[in-house]
């Protein structure tokens, strides 16, 4: 069990702008173990959803199969939601977002789910940059199967029962630069304060949206020797910048920008500041980014922050040239070839 | 069979080299003798190979109109050496072999049962054209030149197919008619024509096409209002979905805007087509993929999603040699089980079988309305034969103003007035099919989790036996909801008029059409049935009850159908006779007649025995 909630709304709690209180953005309660990371991402999804003033109904929350991957459950209960099949969440996403451009996708995968079974959606839906949140709650091991370790696990990294693990980490972040993924975050569930504007604008940004999210799994990989311990990613974790989204504030000027502070204009007219702690490294430099991650490796510290962002690219809708209308919204009327033409055709197999 | 009139009655095969442009050629005399009203089925016998391998092209033709393929060949047309020996050593005695004369035959390959017609094939092409590429291509147009003047097919009709092949390259057309010209001249000069095995103009065709299956069905899914395609390539399911591309770019664009009303996403395997398939439906878009033996094995997992969380999907397999990857470009009917099981645990599938590009083009539709009726998922068992050959078919037919059935969907209004609590799998009309919302339709009700592990009426997990148990059984009761509204099957008889029956469905189905006619010429008269769907409704089973034996036909070593009958109508398996034809080749009907008749002389001397004791 993990937290409980009032079972009746305070009249005085807070409303967002279209007249919900967080509680319409909650999910059922969690099964997760209590203290497990997934929960606090859960808690910061619908907090972030929630302050964007988002209708609830208008996300679709996608996901695989792990402890990670049922948490859709438990957050946005007026959502629909699909449980998929293990690793290959990414193209049942793919398929609904072809079928309807104008929900929010909200992917929720795990570090079993996305690095190693569904390795090839992984890459594939990132080369398509399919407009979608897809958020890795990474705790480098396999929780739902009790334990064993994960391809995010670090080189070295020691497991509950003492077994070191020999193989090198992937990491996701890296690779998702790599592949041309045009949004790229990594984040840590125990800060909320990161991850709620990284969500955000994650979620304004048109195409693919990484958000790798540390999230240690207290049952199983908590131990010391984890390299994904709360402890652990507490004592190595370094922030690129502190991020602030900034809804739809059209006074925001780029010219409040300095060597310290960077402003990106979102697709949707909102404002992502950047409060950049090192000089070295620039979010829209692709670069820099790699440079930074590969430096944070060496120094064996855990780069937090929006990564790198690329705001002008094109999704796949916009890179198929399918119509503005929903798909899903065209019936017969639109679809089904005019009276005469199958007469013609079928002269034409004469 | 050698008294029988070879007027317009005959099989031809064309022997090439794989990738060197005779497959246009053939298609083109193929379809002259189409335009002569006769009734022709060409087949293509192609290598997995994109050039050089030997590729046959052949051609029945049947003044009678059987489509089946027909064991024996009359005349062979030999434009490659590779194959040259078996080729002619495949020839019916009495028939013709026309091959490139430029370098003589050896003397190991002449047969004095056979007529050979030699044509300088290389040699004319050196003579007059100087283009390397030219000369491959016109080489093909000369035998076809040469072909028509010993078959007595009209210059007209072959002129007329090209220039309708060069429609916008019109430059392109006086060469080609110089090269068939110059086929027709040598003929004319060197040899006495036309041969017996000829061509008569009749009026056979009717308002009948000629056409693939597979593009059948890519037209056929534009028709049913398919807006999603994910597929990843494989033979022989890959021509179907260029044939939904090619036909949604000339009705599928909005006039407007230009932009594309569809998406085709070619996925990186078929987990992913399956997956975007199964998420696009989900959704409330059409979506289907297609794909062949291997990629339904990939895509065993999803089905079984879909089929326990109810989400419609339609899946064409076009069916090939396997298993494993098998003979790629050869047919079978062998992923019935398979396909009627796909997924562990308890799944069962509704299957579809069409026999004609007309079928194929139908059922395409039939799919998207039971999927989206039934909510789950539907495979259309095509094979490559059907799929890759042009066949004479019934033209298409859209009945005017069709509505798509898209089931039941409670929409944003339906949710407002519900003062009840939804639940997604609550069995609400007693048929065992739920209510489905899609995502999006309101912003306070009608939301829930879709998910494969256990859920309750209202899409909530569960662990408790007897909420899985009631979900079970609904799923079971569906399925008999199905059997209501598939395609029934095709009886040939009003009343039986037989105690022996035979059975059949797809492909096998011209050649069991004209199996029934050749027994009934040698006195048996036998009533026949053509399964169309799966499930099996009472019809089937009342044809197998009525019968004291009843021949099933198929094309796979195992019986596939026969298990997939006895397991499910609990019929005597004693009563299914099997005729089983699996070599990759399209069955024939001799083939059937023989096996029926050793089955039936077997009976009897049985019966015989029996009673003489
Ligand atoms: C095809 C398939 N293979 C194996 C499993 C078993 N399985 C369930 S969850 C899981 C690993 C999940 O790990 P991760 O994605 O990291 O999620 P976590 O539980 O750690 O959040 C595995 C192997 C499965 N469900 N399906
Ligand atoms: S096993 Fe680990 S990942 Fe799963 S719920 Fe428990 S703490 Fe979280
Ligand atoms: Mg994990």
């Amino acid at each position: 069990m993990t937290y409980l909630r009032p079972k009746f709304a305070h009249p005085n709690l807070p409303k967002n702008k279209l007249g919900f209180t967080r509680k319409e953005y909650e999910g059922s309660l969690s099964t997760l173990c209590a203290g497990c990371g997934h929960d606090s991402i859960s808690a910061a999804i619908v907090e972030a959803c929630w302050e964007m003033n988002i209708e609830p109904h208008k996300v679709a929350k996608m996901s695989g199969i792990g402890c990670s991957s049922k948490t859709p459950a438990y957050f946005l209960s007026n959502s629909h939601g699909f449980n998929s099949v293990h690793g290959r969440m990414p193209s049942v996403a793919t398929g609904a977002n072809m079928a309807n451009r104008e929900l929010v996708y909200l992917g929720v995968s795990g570090d079993g789910d996305s690095a190693s079974i569904g390795m090839g959606q992984f890459v594939h839906v990132i080369r398509r940059n399919l407009n979608m949140v897809y958020i890795v709650m990474n705790n480098g091991c396999y929780g739902l199967t009790k334990g064993q370790d994960s391809a995010t696990a670090d080189v070295g990294s020691k497991s509950k029962s003492g077994s070191i693990n020999q193989f090198e980490g992937i990491d996701l972040c890296g690779l998702a630069i790599e592949l041309g993924a045009t949004f790229v975050a990594q984040s840590f569930s125990g800060d909320k304060s990161q991850l709620i504007p990284i969500i955000q604008a994650a979620i304004s940004h048109p195409g693919f949206a990484l958000i790798n999210v540390l999230s240690p799994c207290v049952t199983f990989n908590n131990n010391v020797g984890s390299t994904k311990s709360y402890d652990y990613v507490r004592q190595h974790i370094e922030a690129t910048s502190t991020v602030d989204f900034v809804p739809f504030m059209n006074e925001i000027k780029t010219d409040y920008q300095n060597d310290e502070v960077k402003m990106v204009e979102m697709h949707d007219g909102s404002w992502l500041r950047l409060h950049k702690l090192s000089q070295s490294w620039n979010p829209d430099d692709k670069l820099s980014a790699i440079n930074a991650l590969q430096n944070s490796h060496l120094n064996q510290e855990i780069l937090t922050g929006i990564l790198y962002i690329d705001n002008k690219s094109l999704e796949t809708h916009a890179l198929l040239g399918t119509t503005e209308i929903p798909l899903n919204k065209l019936d017969e009327s639109t679809l089904c070839p005019k009276d005469g033409f199958l007469e013609e055709l079928n002269s034409s197999f004469r | 069979m050698s008294l029988e009139s070879k007027v317009n009655n005959f099989v031809i095969r064309l022997a090439n080299v794989n990738g060197t442009g005779s497959a246009s050629a053939n298609y083109m005399f193929a379809k002259s003798i189409f335009r002569m009203g006769v009734p022709v089925t060409p087949k293509n016998i192609f290598p997995s190979n994109i050039q050089g391998l030997p590729t046959w092209y052949e051609i029945r033709v049947s003044e009678k109109g059987y489509l089946g393929r027909r064991e024996g060949i009359d005349i062979m047309v030999s434009v490659n050496p590779q194959s040259m020996a078996k080729d002619i050593a495949n020839i019916r005695s009495g028939g013709y072999f026309l091959y490139d004369s430029t370098k003589q035959l050896d003397d190991t390959l002449i047969r004095d049962d056979i007529f050979y017609f030699g044509i300088p094939l290389m040699q004319m092409c050196n003579e007059n054209y100087t283009d390397p590429r030219q000369r491959l291509l016109f080489k093909n147009i000369i035998y076809v030149g040469a072909l028509s003047a010993l078959l007595n097919i009209e210059f007209e009709v072959l002129q007329t197919l090209l220039e309708e092949q060069f429609v916008g390259k019109e430059k392109l057309v006086a060469p080609n008619v110089k090269a068939l010209q110059l086929g027709i001249d040598y003929v004319h000069q060197n040899y006495k024509y036309p041969l017996d095995c000829r061509i008569e103009r009749r009026d056979l065709i009717g308002n009948r096409i000629l056409i693939d299956g597979n593009s059948a069905s890519g037209l056929g899914a534009v028709y049913a209002g398919a807006t999603v395609v994910s597929w990843y390539p494989i033979t022989p399911s890959t021509s179907l979905v260029e044939a939904f591309e090619e036909y949604a770019k000339k009705y599928r664009i909005d006039p407007e805007t230009g932009k594309k009303n569809y998406a085709i996403v070619q996925a990186e395997d078929e987990l992913a087509a399956i997956g975007m398939a199964i998420g696009a439906n989900w959704n409330g878009a059409r979506s289907f993929t297609a794909t062949s033996g291997p990629g339904l094995s990939l895509m065993n997992e999803f089905l079984g999603i879909a089929y326990f969380s109810e989400v419609p999907v339609v899946l064409v397999d076009v069916q090939r040699a396997g298993p494993s990857t098998g003979m790629p470009t050869r047919t079978q009917q062998s992923d019935i089980l398979m396909g009627a099981y796909a997924s562990h645990g308890d799944t069962k599938h509704v299957l579809l079988f069409p026999s004609t590009p007309a079928e194929c083009f139908d059922m395409m539709a039939d799919a998207f309305d039971l999927a989206e009726s039934l909510q789950t998922p539907v495979l259309v068992m095509s094979d490559l034969d059907l799929g890759m050959n042009d066949h004479l078919s019934a033209p298409f037919f859209w009945e005017k103003d069709r509505k798509y059935k898209r089931g039941k969907v409670l929409s944003n209004e339906d949710l407002e007035k519900m003062n009840t609590r939804y639940g997604r799998y609550l069995d609400v009309d007693n048929d065992g099919i739920p209510y489905r919302t899609i995502p999006g339709a309101h912003s306070t009700k009608g939301a829930y989790f879709t998910r494969g592990s256990s859920h309750d009426e209202y899409g909530l997990y569960t662990e408790d036996s007897a909420a899985y148990v009631r979900v079970m059984e609904r799923l079971e009761k569906k399925f008999e909801t199905a059997k209501q509204i598939v395609p029934k099957p095709i009886m040939y008889q009003k009343k039986d008029k037989s105690k022996i029956g035979i059975l059949f469905f797809g492909t096998s189905t011209y050649s069991s059409e004209e199996a029934k006619d050749i027994l009934l010429l040698q006195g048996v008269e036998i009533d026949a049935m053509r399964l169309r769907a799966f499930p099996f409704n009472e019809d089937v089973n009342l044809f197998i009850e009525n019968h004291d034996f009843v021949f099933l036909i198929e094309q796979n070593r195992d019986a596939q159908m026969r298990t997939l009958l006895i397991g499910e109508l609990d019929v005597n398996p004693k009563k299914l006779i099997k005729v089983l034809n699996y070599d990759g080749m399209p069955i024939t009907a001799d083939f059937i007649v023989n096996k029926i008749t050793k089955e039936l002389e077997l009976m009897n001397q049985y019966t015989a025995e029996t009673l003489s004791i």
